[in-house]
């Protein structure tokens, strides 16, 4: 039998996992089956834990809080700052209520504008690496929740589902850098495609050298991906650049504010025959 | 005990990344890297590969990307600093510092390539952005570093000062 040095050893496992990997990523590379069974399992229970680190931190943040609001007291006025850290603690729950229930009252009025059925979901886990700009949500295949499915706001368009297993389904939004989404300008009618720059914004790519855009131009789904239907917000024109007559680079500031996304809707069915009229934030 | 150590940490850097991500609204640093590189310096170049090559597989199956695109960089990077480890001296924190620093390099530069050749991804002029990813992993690494090493004394300093409070007592 062959026997390795310890040397020999390791090189021949940097090999083994190297080429296993290059095997693994040109195995999966223009096939679109479903989730493997090896990644069902690890998303499934690493989203059970990083929900469960969600509500630690959650609670930590809570007695930490308490904490700093009792430091200092003396053993006189106890009673007083007992009264006084309950009314904090109060106010501090209502004002996160409070919070909550503002994005929660916008999604409501929303929702029933929205031509489209709707599965609410809120955000329990950010992305796993700075490669990748997405959430975590708390909605899987079990609430009807599968891939490719858009996720909005009342701002606009969050992204798309790329991911659904046991009860959460990963989100990847509009601007990561290997997402897309077919646009057209709400003003002229100008047809492209929006692709992530992975730094918060999109580009406008695909654009006729003809087309009619202007700075600060709303740019809304044109529908034609059969992901995002027709008419979400995706963001405004902040920047274009020329190259001759044709566009360099015309650059668009999303709609949504992803650093406060804490509820969201996933869109989990098409429109019915007669939509009725969309509110302020989707623009049809 | 080895094993578990180096399992806790891999997830632990995981659940942490996602945590800070939700938290501060987006994240720059990436610390499935900096615990492969960590567990390289630590615990052996083996140990380094097989830590960056799990880290990596889970952040790809939890961002819903192509399984093994991230693992593969973390591997070499966990297979360097293990190697990096053995042949230099870096037991101070710039030595640390400049390891941390050229993974991230490494770490991008397989991403980003096996990205592009794929035709996932498009990257325009990425440096200055590595370079900051770079930077922060290295003083997030260090940090972490030093307080790996010195739990242990911290956590002996706390036993004595317990054993003296109950003598104390008695």
């Amino acid at each position: 039998m062959l026997r390795l040095d310890p040397d020999n050893r390791a090189r021949a496992l940097l090999a083994a996992v190297v080429v296993g990997q290059l095997l693994l990523v040109s195995a999966q590379v223009g096939t679109h089956a479903g989730p493997s069974v090896l990644r069902t399992a690890v998303a499934s229970t690493v989203t059970g834990l990083q929900e469960a680190s969600w509500f630690l931190v959650g609670g930590l943040r809570g007695i930490f809080g308490g904490y700093v609001s009792l430091r200092g007291v003396r053993a006189d006025n106890a009673r007083l700052m007992q009264e006084n850290r309950e009314l904090k603690a109060q106010l501090q729950e209502a004002r996160a209520s409070a919070a909550g229930a503002e994005s929660m009252r916008a999604l409501l009025e929303m929702r029933p504008h929205l031509p489209w059925r709707t599965v609410g979901a809120t955000v329990i886990a950010g992305s796993v690496s700075p490669d990748f700009r997405g959430v975590t949500i708390d909605r899987g295949p079990a609430d009807g929740i599968r891939t490719d499915m858009p996720i909005v706001v009342p701002a606009g368009a969050v992204g798309r589902v790329v991911q659904a297993t046991g009860g959460a389904a990963t989100v990847q939004f509009v601007t990561d850098r290997s997402a897309a989404a077919a646009v057209r300008t709400e003003r002229s009618l100008a047809e492209g495609i929006a692709l992530g720059n992975g730094d918060g914004t999109l580009r406008f790519e695909y654009l006729s050298a003809t087309a009619d855009v202007q700075t600060d131009d709303l740019v809304v789904t044109s529908g034609l991906d059969g992901v995002y239907p027709v008419g979400l917000a995706v963001g405004r024109i902040v920047g274009i650049e020329r190259a001759g007559t044709s566009f360099a680079r015309v650059t668009i500031k999303p709609a949504v504010d992803f650093s406060r996304l804490d509820t969201v809707l996933v869109i989990v069915a098409p429109a019915p025959a007669q939509p009725p009229a969309p509110p302020a934030g989707v623009a049809r | 005990m080895k094993t578990l150590q180096i399992a806790l940490l891999v997830i632990g850097s995981v659940l942490l990344q996602s945590l800070l991500t939700l938290l501060f609204g987006g994240a720059v640093f990436d610390l499935v890297l900096v615990a492969a590189v960590i567990v390289g310096l630590l615990y052996g170049r083996v140990a380094g590969l097989l830590a960056g090559a799990a880290g990596g597989m889970l952040q790809d199956a939890l961002s819903g990307g192509i399984l093994g695109l991230s693992g593969l960089g973390k591997s070499l990077v966990g297979y360097l600093a293990g190697l990096a480890g053995t042949q230099f001296i870096v037991t101070q924190a710039m030595p640390r510092g400049l390891v941390f620093l050229g993974a991230t390099f490494l770490n991008a530069a397989c991403f980003m390539g096996l990205s592009v050749l794929l035709g996932l991804r498009q990257y325009d002029g990425p440096f200055f952005e590595v370079a900051v990813q770079g930077f922060v992993n290295a003083g997030a690494g260090v940090l972490l570093f030093y307080a790996l090493e010195q739990a242990p004394t911290l956590r002996a300093r706390w036993n004595e000062s317990l054993e003296f409070r109950r003598k104390r007592r008695r």
